[in-house]
C-alpha cells in the first residue's frame, strides 16, 4: 500500500494536515510528507474517513504547502529494538542522535504498547535503596513503583533524579539498573547537565537516551515518551534488565497534548488540556512494573515541574491520581538551603507498606517512619502557632516537637549530592534525631523497638 | 439493508459504519479482527460505534458486522472468584490466549461453558413457575449456594425437572410451553434487572470500621459516595470494605484505576479470610478489573457490567455490596468518548447527560423484593476522584445529589496519618433515623444517644481549636481542657483504626459501643475526679487509660474492656488523694 503519493491537502492548521481523497488509510499509521523544497517530514494518521484524513506532522507543518506530497506508508509507528540501543543518544523520533548508526533491529515494537493485563502482573516487593534519607525513610521506592518528583521551576529536581538514578540499587545488590531518558522540550542546558553527569559516572554506557529539546517539534514530545518506554519494555520483558526510566518534564509533553487538542477544535477540559489526558498519561505511567514469568521491571521516575507550584493543577493532579505516590519538592526547603528540599509531608509512596520490614529493611522502619512524619508534622504546625503566640506559651511537648521540626530539616533532609546513605544508617539517624523528644511522646514507638534501637538503650 | 456494514470514519474509540442495520446499543463486530463494540448513537445511514478495544490500524472499508444484541453479560454458576475486564472476559483467560500483555480480537466465555455443577431441583413437574423463581440449587463455591432462576419474562407449568450433574448451557428444566431453561442466563447491562417492589432500608451494612458504623451508617440497600484527593485512602477504605462489611457478596470494581493496585487485590484476596464466615474472601467476590490504560469504552461499560451482577445475586435473595473505584474516572470515559461524537458539553466538558447517568446508576442500588418474594439488596459504595480534591465539581455533585452517605475523605487528615482519613465534620449519613431502630434491639438500648454524645464532643472541640489556635491550650479553662482531651481520645482510640493490623482493622460494632462508652466513662471520671481537686495532668496520665488504649491491638478486647475501664475510673479517683 506504500508508494502513492497525493497531492489533495485541504487545509493545515497548527500541528496537523487535513487531505481528502485517499485511499483507505489506517488510524494511527504513519505518513511521509515530501515537501516542494524536497524536505521530508513525518507524520501520523490522527483521524481517518472515506472523505477525509487528519495528520498530525511530528516535526512542525512549516513549509507545508498545498501541493506537498503525502504518502502513507501502510503501517503504525514501530520502533527497531535491539540491545544496541544501550549506550545510545537518540532524538524524539527515534533517530540516532550521537553520530552513530541506524539501530539495527532485532525486531519492531509498536510504540504504543499493549495494556498489562492485571492479572499477569507481579506485586512490587523489592525495596530499591536510593541513598536519600527523605525517600528511603518516609517514601520508599520499589522496584516496579512509578514515583514521580512533583517540582517547580527552579528547583533542583533534576539533581535528585540524577542522584536517584546514580544510587538506586538493591539492598545489599550490586545488581544495576539500566537507566532510560527521556527528555521532552527540556533546554540544552538541562540536556547538557544529565549527559555530562551520565558521562561522567560511567552511567552512559549502560543508559539509552530519547531526547527532544525545547527547540525540537512540539508534537514530536508526544511520541518521544513512547519510543522511550517502547524501548524500556523491550529491555525489561524480552532482555530481563531492570530499567528505570526517568523522563522530564511531563509538563511539556501535556502543553504538546493541549497543543494538538486546540488544533484539532476538541472540546477542552480544565486548563484547556484536553478530556482524555488521564486516560493519555495513564498508557504512559502504567507501562511501569513487573510481569508474571519475566525477570526484569520498569521503575519510572517522572519529573513534572507545577505550573505556579500549584499541586491541583491539572498536570500534577491527574498524574498523582495514577501514579503510586509522588516526592514533592519544596520552595520553601530549598529557600532555606536545603539539599534535597523534599517535603515529606505531601509525599508518598503507595507501595511503601509492601518493601519494608523485617524481611526488607528492618523491624522498625514502619514505626519509626510513622513517628518521624508524626512528630515533624506536629512540629511544622507549632511554628504557625509560635509565630502568634511566642515560644514561651508552648508546653514542654509542644517545644520538643517544634525544635525536632528544625532538626528533621537540617540532619535528616540534608545530605550532599553525593552521600549514599545506606538504610541502616538512615533508621539509625532517625533514632538519634527522636531521642532529643522525651520517650513518652513517641507514642507511635512501642516498647520493643525503644528498649532495642534507642540511643539510651544501645549505649 | 442488512446486518452488515463497512467502517467509514475512525476517530480513536469512535467508529462511524454506513450501510447497516442498527439499533441503540446493538452489539457489532468491527472491522477484519472482529473487535467489539456499541452502537451509541444513529446520523441516518450512519452508526456511531463505541469500540472496547484499540483501533490503530483499522482502515475505512472494512466490514462491520451487527450482532443485533444489546450488551450482555453472562449470569450463571462459575461467576463466583472471578475477575474480569470491563466486558465480562476473564482475565485469566485472556493471559492464557495473550500472555501479558491484552492485544485485541479476542473472545473468551465469561466463565467455563464445559463445568459440571450438581444441579438440585427445587421444583417439581407440575408446579407453576414465575419469573424470578428459584427452580433449583447449585452449591458454587463452599459459602454461596447459586439459585437458578426462571429468567425475567418466562414462566408456566413445569414439564419436566432433572436432577444432578449438568454445564450451564445444558437444559435443566423444560415448561408446557416447550421453553426450555438452562443454569445460564443472559442480561442486557444497561436494563436494570426487574423487582416487585423497593422496601426502606432498615439494617446497617456493618463494615467494622468504627468512624464509619458508629458516626456514618450506611444502610443494607443504601448508596455512599467517598470523595477524595489522591492520596487520601479511598482506595484502602474500599478494600477495606470489600475485605470486612457483612454483606453476602461482594463486586468490586476497578474502573480505570491503577494496575499494581489492582494487582495487590487479587494477589491479596484469595488469601483473606472472611470474618463472617471464616472462610476464605474470594469465595463471594466478583472482581472486575478494568485499570487507566485498558480501553476506555470498556471503562464505560465496567460498572454496569459489575452492577448487573450484583443484581443478578440480589435477585438471589443475597445482600451484595458493590463498590465503585473510581466512578471519577467512569465519568471521564463519558467524557472522552462524548468529545469524540462532537456532541454539546455540560460542565467542564463532561456530557449534559452526566448528572442523570450517574443518578441511574446509583438508583439501581437498593432493598426489594424480588420477583420470588425475597428479599435482597445491593448496595453500592462509589468513590470519586474529584480535581485537586475539590467536590465542588460535576462528578461529586452528580454524587452527592444522589446518595445518603457522604464519606469525606480529608487530606490533612491523611497528612497527619490519621487513617481513615475520612472527616468528621462534614461527612454525613441520612440512614440513622431509619436504623436507630436495629442499633437499640441488636446493640444497646441508648446506643443512639451514646453517638450523639461523642458526635457532639468533636463539635465543640472544632470551635475550641478555633481559640487555641489563637491562644494555645493553656488559656483555657481546665474543663475545656479536659474536654479536648476526651476529644483527643476519641480521634486516636477510637476514629482512628489501623487496616493493617490484624485485629484493629476489623472492629464488632458491639465493641464499638463499648469502646465509646469508655470514652465517655473517662470523661465523667475525669470531671467528678477534677471536681474534688485532681489535676487535669495526673487524671489524664493515669496508667490504666493508655492500657486501655492500647488493648485494641490485641485479641480478646472485648472480653477486658469493662475490667479496664473499671480499673482506669479507680486511678483517676485516687488522683484526688494523691493531689
Amino acid at each position: 500500500m506504500t508508494g502513492k503519493e497525493y497531492r489533495t491537502i485541504t487545509d493545515v492548521k497548527g500541528p496537523l494536515v487535513f487531505l481528502n481523497k485517499t485511499e483507505p488509510v489506517a488510524f494511527g499509521e504513519i505518513v511521509t510528507l515530501r515537501l516542494s523544497n524536497g524536505e521530508i517530514k513525518n507524520g501520523q494518521v490522527l483521524d481517518t474517513s472515506d472523505d477525509l484524513v487528519i495528520v498530525q506532522v511530528f516535526e512542525g507543518t512549516a513549509k507545508i504547502d498545498r501541493e506537498a506530497g503525502v504518502t502513507f506508508m501502510g503501517d503504525v509507528f514501530k520502533l527497531p529494538v535491539s540491545t544496541d540501543l544501550v549506550g545510545r543518544i537518540l532524538d524524539g523520533a527515534g533517530r540516532p542522535r550521537d553520530g552513530g548508526p541506524e539501530i539495527v533491529a532485532e525486531e519492531k515494537a509498536d510504540i504504543i504498547g499493549a495494556a498489562i493485563n492485571p492479572y499477569s502482573r507481579q506485586s512490587p516487593h523489592d525495596f530499591i535503596q536510593t541513598g536519600i534519607s527523605a525517600i528511603d525513610c518516609c517514601t520508599t521506592l520499589v522496584r516496579g513503583q512509578k514515583l514521580p518528583i512533583f517540582s517547580a521551576s527552579g528547583l533542583p529536581h533534576n539533581d535528585i533524579a540524577l542522584q536517584i538514578a546514580r544510587q538506586a540499587k538493591l539492598k545489599d545488590s550490586d545488581e544495576e539498573f539500566i537507566v532510560v531518558f527521556c527528555a521532552m522540550g527540556i533546554t540544552a542546558e538541562e540536556y547538557n547537565f544529565f549527559r555530562s553527569d551520565l558521562e561522567r559516572t560511567g552511567a552512559l554506557e549502560n543508559a539509552v537516551l530519547f531526547v527532544n529539546l525545547a527547540d525540537d517539534p512540539a508534537v514530536e514530545r508526544i511520541i518521544t515518551p513512547r519510543l522511550a518506554l517502547t524501548a524500556a519494555e523491550y529491555l525489561a520483558f524480552e532482555k530481563d534488565y531492570h530499567v528505570l526510566v526517568i523522563y522530564t518534564d511531563m509538563t511539556n509533553y501535556c502543553d504538546a497534548l493541549r497543543q494538538i487538542g486546540a488544533a484539532r477544535e476538541e472540546v477542552p477540559g480544565r486548563r484547556g488540556y484536553p478530556g482524555y489526558m488521564y486516560t493519555d498519561l495513564a498508557m504512559l505511567y502504567e507501562r511501569a512494573g513487573i510481569v508474571k514469568g519475566k525477570k526484569g521491571s520498569i521503575t519510572q521516575f517522572p519529573i513534572l515541574t507545577m505550573p505556579g507550584d500549584d499541586i491541583t493543577h491539572p498536570i500534577p493532579d491527574l498524574s498523582g491520581y495514577i501514579t503510586e505516590g509522588q516526592i514533592v519538592i519544596s520552595r520553601e526547603l530549598h529557600q532555606q538551603g536545603i539539599y534535597p528540599p523534599i517535603n515529606v509531608l505531601p509525599s508518598l509512596s503507595r507501595l511503601m507498606g509492601s518493601c519494608i520490614g523485617e524481611k526488607t529493611t528492618r523491624d522498625d522502619h514502619k514505626k519509626v517512619s510513622d513517628q518521624m512524619y508524626a512528630a515533624y508534622a506536629q512540629g511544622r504546625e507549632l511554628r504557625g502557632l509560635v509565630a502568634i503566640v511566642g515560644e514561651d506559651a508552648l508546653n514542654e511537648r509542644d517545644k520538643q516537637l517544634l525544635d525536632f521540626s528544625g532538626v528533621f530539616e537540617d540532619k535528616f533532609l540534608r545530605q550532599s549530592r553525593d552521600e549514599d546513605r545506606t538504610i541502616d544508617e538512615t533508621l539509625n539517624l532517625c533514632w538519634e534525631l527522636m531521642s532529643s523528644i522525651d520517650t513518652k511522646y513517641l507514642v507511635r514507638l512501642d516498647e520493643e523497638l525503644i528498649s532495642k534501637y534507642h540511643p539510651e538503650n544501645r549505649k | 439493508m442488512s446486518n452488515e456494514g463497512v467502517i467509514y470514519r475512525i476517530s480513536g474509540p469512535v467508529v462511524t459504519a454506513t450501510g447497516m442495520n442498527a439499533a441503540m446499543y446493538d452489539v457489532v463486530r468491527v472491522g477484519h479482527e472482529g473487535l467489539m463494540g456499541e452502537v451509541i448513537e444513529l446520523h441516518g445511514d450512519k452508526a456511531v460505534i463505541q469500540v472496547y478495544e484499540d483501533t490503530s490500524g483499522i482502515r475505512p472499508g472494512e466490514p462491520v458486522l451487527n450482532t443485533e444484541e444489546t450488551l450482555s453479560v453472562a449470569l450463571g454458576p462459575g461467576l463466583l472468584t472471578q475477575i474480569y475486564d470491563g466486558i465480562q472476559r476473564p482475565l485469566a483467560t485472556l493471559e492464557e490466549v495473550m500472555g501479558v500483555f491484552i492485544t485485541r480480537g479476542v473472545d473468551a466465555d465469561a466463565f467455563d461453558m464445559e463445568k459440571v455443577w450438581t444441579f438440585e431441583p427445587k421444583v417439581a413437574k407440575g408446579d407453576t413457575v414465575v419469573s424470578g423463581q428459584v427452580i433449583g440449587h447449585v452449591q458454587e463455591t463452599e459459602t454461596i449456594v447459586h439459585k437458578i432462576m426462571v429468567p425475567p419474562g418466562k414462566g408456566g407449568v413445569v414439564k419436566s425437572v432433572e436432577s444432578g450433574d449438568f454445564n450451564v448451557t445444558q437444559t435443566v428444566c423444560v415448561l408446557e410451553d416447550g421453553t426450555e431453561l438452562q443454569m445460564m442466563q443472559k442480561w442486557p447491562v444497561r436494563t436494570p434487572r426487574p423487582f416487585t417492589q423497593k422496601y426502606a432500608p432498615d439494617t446497617p451494612l456493618v463494615t467494622g470500621m468504627r468512624i464509619l458504623d458508629f458516626l456514618f451508617p450506611l444502610a443494607k440497600g443504601g448508596a455512599a459516595g467517598i470523595p477524595g484527593p489522591f492520596g487520601s485512602g479511598k482506595t484502602v477504605t474500599q478494600q477495606s470494605l470489600a475485605k470486612y462489611s457483612d454483606a453476602q457478596l461482594v463486586v468490586y470494581i476497578g474502573c480505570g484505576e491503577r494496575g499494581n493496585e489492582m494487582t495487590e487485590v487479587l494477589d491479596e484476596f484469595p488469601h483473606l479470610i472472611d470474618p463472617n464466615t471464616g472462610k476464605p474472601l474470594m469465595n463471594r467476590t466478583v472482581m472486575i478489573a478494568n485499570t487507566s490504560n485498558m480501553p476506555v469504552a470498556a471503562r464505560e461499560a465496567s460498572v454496569y457490567t459489575g452492577i448487573t451482577i450484583a443484581e443478578y445475586f440480589r435477585d438471589m435473595g443475597y445482600d451484595v455490596a458493590l463498590m465503585a473505584d473510581s466512578t471519577s474516572r467512569w465519568a471521564e470515559a463519558m467524557r472522552e468518548i462524548s468529545s469524540r461524537l462532537e456532541e454539546m458539553p455540560g460542565e467542564e466538558g463532561y456530557p449534559a447527560y452526566l448528572s442523570s447517568r450517574i443518578a441511574e446508576f446509583y438508583e439501581r442500588a437498593g432493598r426489594v423484593e424480588t420477583l420470588n418474594g425475597d428479599d435482597g439488596s445491593v448496595t453500592v459504595i462509589g468513590a470519586v476522584s474529584p480535581p485537586g480534591g475539590d467536590i465542588s465539581e460535576p462528578v461529586s455533585q452528580g454524587t452527592l445529589r444522589i446518595v445518603k452517605v457522604f464519606w469525606g475523605l480529608d487530606a490533612g487528615l491523611a497528612r497527619q496519618r490519621h487513617f481513615p482519613a475520612i472527616n468528621w465534620l462534614n461527612s454525613y449519613s441520612l440512614y440513622p433515623q431509619s436504623l436507630d431502630q436495629w442499633f437499640r434491639d441488636n446493640i444497646a438500648q441508648d446506643f443512639p444517644e451514646i453517638r450523639t454524645q461523642i458526635s457532639g464532643l468533636l463539635q465543640v472541640e472544632a470551635e475550641l481549636q478555633e481559640i487555641v489556635q489563637l491562644v494555645g491550650s493553656d488559656a483555657l479553662p481546665v474543663d475545656q481542657q479536659l474536654t479536648l482531651e476526651v476529644a483527643r481520645m476519641i480521634r486516636e482510640f477510637f476514629l482512628q483504626q489501623n487496616g493493617f493490623d490484624p485485629v484493629d482493622a476489623y472492629c464488632d460494632i458491639k465493641l464499638q459501643y463499648e469502646m465509646a462508652k469508655a470514652i465517655l466513662s473517662f470523661q465523667d471520671a475525669a470531671k467528678s475526679a477534677m471536681a474534688d481537686g485532681a489535676l487535669l495532668n495526673d487524671v489524664v496520665n493515669v496508667p490504666a487509660r493508655s492500657n486501655l488504649m492500647r488493648g485494641r491491638f490485641e485479641q480478646g478486647y472485648i472480653e477486658r474492656i469493662e475490667a479496664m475501664v473499671k480499673e482506669m475510673t479507680e486511678q483517676i479517683a485516687n488522683a484526688v488523694e494523691a493531689n
